[in-house]
């Protein structure tokens, strides 16, 4: 078997005398969507802060591809082919729509502040390869983010459109495994059940491997291979969406213990 | 049992990515109404190359209106000094409105600008190199700078970024001031050196006889050449700065400004770009000053200390962060109007009133752009009127001389003003014997008086706020007439250009050309 995409070894962090992760162990698989799933404070984001590079891990080790990445600038993980996108939105508000995936593709751009201030033929060609591609991601979403809304700001989208722009600005920068924190907060059922579709359409369409994080059990029930469960930073259960939703320790974690006494 | 297709979805209910407000935009395309909106939507029609064009032209054409009289080249350095506050308020734009980083110590990269191009083309040291040498040494030697002093506090934002920044600019200051007693550690003598300190920046008096800008045998002598060569610098480092603003750089520093973590997160090296941005608005900073030391065949500590660096942040933010249009806007009204129009003697005896046009125009600029609706501004401009008329006849009626005063247009000439000299002595009650030794003491507790009013008006809201701007016009008025016209220098341009920035701040926080920023949603 060839290495896992993603793998997590030991890995620990602590803020202080809080410990958000204890010896997390787990891998994901090429193109494989995982879930990941826990009650607030059980440290998913925590999780993803980790492997994009955004904290750095007390102790273990977090492979990319069979490579460590840890201690790597964020940059430098997102150009080995890790984007994400974030559970409280940050878009870059005052930047047009196409503006805000065009800043994504930095990494994937080589041209030199001197070579564009010249126009040279390579940051031309980089320019339009830019635009085309921005383009391209934005028209995965049908309309919704197409025509005159290229143009506005990203402060005027509304808040369904802006996951969105989040989910369209990472994949700009041709990752490998995407992470999307919490994609249906906040949608209303029309729109979760949209999402949905999307996050499978995106990797069949875009061949990504995808690690998401998600509350709405329909969300994760529909578009899980495998499903983690975290509590309080340990990984407490692990499998099917039927193995893990149905674990004892899940629903203890989730409802408390009373639940499971009282069957 | 085969599988069942997916169920199609109702014709009327949502599908993916249709969207019925995308489909019907054109319907929705918004237009604004009236005169103002139309002639917004013609100028938005207009190629912004044009636009450019047409700016640099009528630049350009300034100096073919001036003669080499003393008077017109008064107003050629009038032009060409806010030329070179153009170019650095285009310089901090870069830190400021693109990456947003509050860099407070870039009137150290003016200085160096200036004191290098004056070490290296003076007898300070001997060496007369020209400035084709000089000029891309100094700028690329000040970029440098730049970039290693952003080294140390790259991880830094907001005011901590701003003091660390702001202590690098005063280190300037202070080695400009002092350079004239550099020893090597106080051992010259021992190490049997044939001075026992060296004198490197002229101290307070700074470096002067620098030499004029040339190059291959042509120096620039007149005024004229200046302003050009100025004017091509402005129009070159715009350029420069609009293509470096579209490019994948320029959308890295807006990302940056936006939000620094999820550009990094979407591949942006975030502390490479800080250094950048201040690299490279050191350089334009440098560039400005290279030639400003040959304008004034000098190079002085005190044009390059903090309150400088004050006046060019208030161009910036007063033309709009982020547009170099209004940097550009900025850096001309702040240092046409404000610092040299305000400026009670000028070099030329006739354009003395000056001062008293800018300032009631100001105030009247300042009025109809605050407030609103247009029956409370009539109401306001009436009061205002109808105060001073009645103010007038009360006093000249129980008063003697109490409405004689004459207008002061200068330090030694007291002439009538014109006409907008007689209105404002229909309006306010000069007392005669105004600019007499003894009579200042209350003309400063008016000064007084008028401060507290303002502040009250702060306090107060609705229409006593209102009530309370016709008599806090008229004292400034009042004040002004009796007491700040006369100040040779500094604090009342000072004082106004403030008050101006703060209502302006407050009128339009964005700034003259800038565009609204949203932080949070």
């Amino acid at each position: 078997m060839t290495a896992p995409l993603l793998e997590l070894r030991g890995v620990n962090k602590a803020f202080g005398g809080l410990q958000c992760i204890l010896d997390l162990d787990f891998e994901v698989g090429e193109n494989e969507i995982v879930s990941v799933i826990g009650p607030n404070g059980a440290g998913k984001t925590t999780l993803f802060n980790l492997v994009t590079g955004i904290y750095a891990p007390d102790s273990g080790d977090i492979r990319l591809d069979g490579e460590s990445i840890v201690g790597l600038a964020p940059h430098k993980i997102t150009n080995r082919g890790v984007a994400r996108t974030f559970q409280t939105l940050r878009l870059f508000l005052n930047m047009s729509v196409k503006e805000n995936v065009m800043a994504a593709t930095y990494g994937g751009t080589r041209a030199s502040l001197a070579e564009s201030i010249l126009r040279l033929p390579r940051a031309r060609r980089e320019e339009r390869e830019s635009r085309e591609l921005a383009e391209q991601k934005l028209s995965f979403f049908g309309q919704r983010l197409m025509g005159y809304r290229w143009n506005q700001p990203a402060y005027s989208l509304s808040y369904a459109n802006r996951r969105r722009l989040e989910i369209a600005r990472a994949t700009a920068t041709n990752p490998r495994i995407l992470l999307l924190d919490e994609p249906a907060a906040g949608m209303n059922p029309v729109e979760t059940h949209e999402i949905t579709e999307l996050i499978s359409q995106l990797r069949e369409e875009g061949g990504y491997t995808i690690l998401v994080i998600e509350h709405d059990m329909h969300v994760v029930e529909g578009i899980s291979d495998r499903v983690i469960a975290l509590d309080h930073g340990v990984k407490i259960a692990e499998g099917t969406y039927e193995q893990v939703a149905t674990n004892t320790r899940v629903v203890e974690a989730y409802l408390g213990t009373a639940a499971t006494e009282r069957k | 049992m085969s599988e069942t297709p997916p169920t199609q979805p109702e014709p009327t209910g949502p599908r993916i990515g249709a969207d019925e407000w995308v489909a019907r935009s054109d319907e929705r395309a918004e237009t604004r109404g009236g005169i103002s909106g139309r002639v917004r939507a013609w100028y938005e029609r207009v190629p912004k190359p044009a636009v450019f064009a047409v700016a640099v032209a009528a630049g350009a054409l300034v100096p073919l209106l001036t003669a080499q009289t003393e008077n017109d080249i008064y107003f050629l350095r009038v032009g060409t000094v806010a030329l070179v506050f153009a170019l650095l308020a285009l310089g901090l734009n870069v830190a400021v409105g693109f990456a947003g980083l509050l860099d407070l110590g870039y009137i150290a990269y003016y200085g160096i600008g200036a004191y290098g191009y004056a070490m290296l083309s003076s007898d300070k040291f001997g060496l007369h190199w020209e400035a084709w040498l000089v000029i891309p040494l100094v700028v690329a030697v000040s970029a440098l700078v730049g970039l290693l002093l952003a080294l140390p506090s790259r991880r830094l934002v907001g005011d901590y970024l701003a003091i660390v920044t702001l202590f690098f600019g005063q280190i300037f200051y202070i080695i400009a001031t002092q350079g004239y007693r550099v020893s090597f550690l106080g051992l010259n003598k021992d190490l049997g050196l044939d001075r026992a300190n060296w004198d490197l920046t002229g101290g307070p008096n700074g470096i002067a006889n620098v030499d004029r800008l040339g190059a291959f045998g042509l120096t620039a002598s007149s005024e004229r050449a200046y302003f050009y060569i100025t004017l091509v610098a402005v129009v070159l480092v715009f350029a420069v700065l609009t293509l470096a603003n579209r490019s994948r750089t320029g959308r890295a520093w807006r990302a940056l400004h936006d939000d620094p973590l999820a550009a990094q997160a979407m591949s942006v090296p975030v502390n490479w770009l800080k250094l950048l941005a201040v690299g490279l608005g050191a350089a334009v900073a440098a560039l400005a000053g290279t030639i400003n030391a040959a304008l004034l065949q000098g190079a002085f500590p005190d044009d390059y200390n903090t309150q400088v660096l004050i006046i060019i942040y208030a161009m910036v933010v007063l033309g709009g962060a982020g547009s170099l249009a209004g940097a550009v806007l900025g850096a001309v009204l702040v240092s046409v109007f404000m610092l040299e129009g305000l400026r009670p003697q000028t070099p030329i005896g006739d354009l003395t009133g000056n001062g008293r046009w800018v300032f009631y125009g100001a105030i009247l600029l300042v009025l109809v752009t605050t407030i609103r609706p247009w029956r409370r501004l009539a109401a306001i401009l009436g009061g205002i009127a109808a105060f001073g008329v009645v103010v007038h006849a009360i006093v000249a009626a129980t008063t003697e001389r109490g409405t004689d005063g004459l207008l002061n247009t200068a330090p030694d000439t007291f002439e009538e003003g014109g006409p907008l000299g007689w209105l404002i002595r229909q309006w306010l009650a000069l007392p005669g014997g105004t600019y007499e030794v003894g009579s200042r003491t209350w003309f400063n507790v008016a000064l007084v008086g008028l401060i507290a009013l303002v502040l009250c008006m702060t306090l107060v809201k609705g229409w006593m706020r209102d009530a309370l701007i016709i008599p806090a016009v008229w004292l400034a008025g009042f004040v002004w007439e009796t007491r700040l016209v006369l100040e040779a220098s500094g604090p009342t341009r000072l004082l106004l250009l403030g008050v101006i920035l703060v209502v302006v701040m407050v009128a339009r926080p964005q700034g003259i050309l800038g565009r609204p920023r949203v932080e949070i949603v």
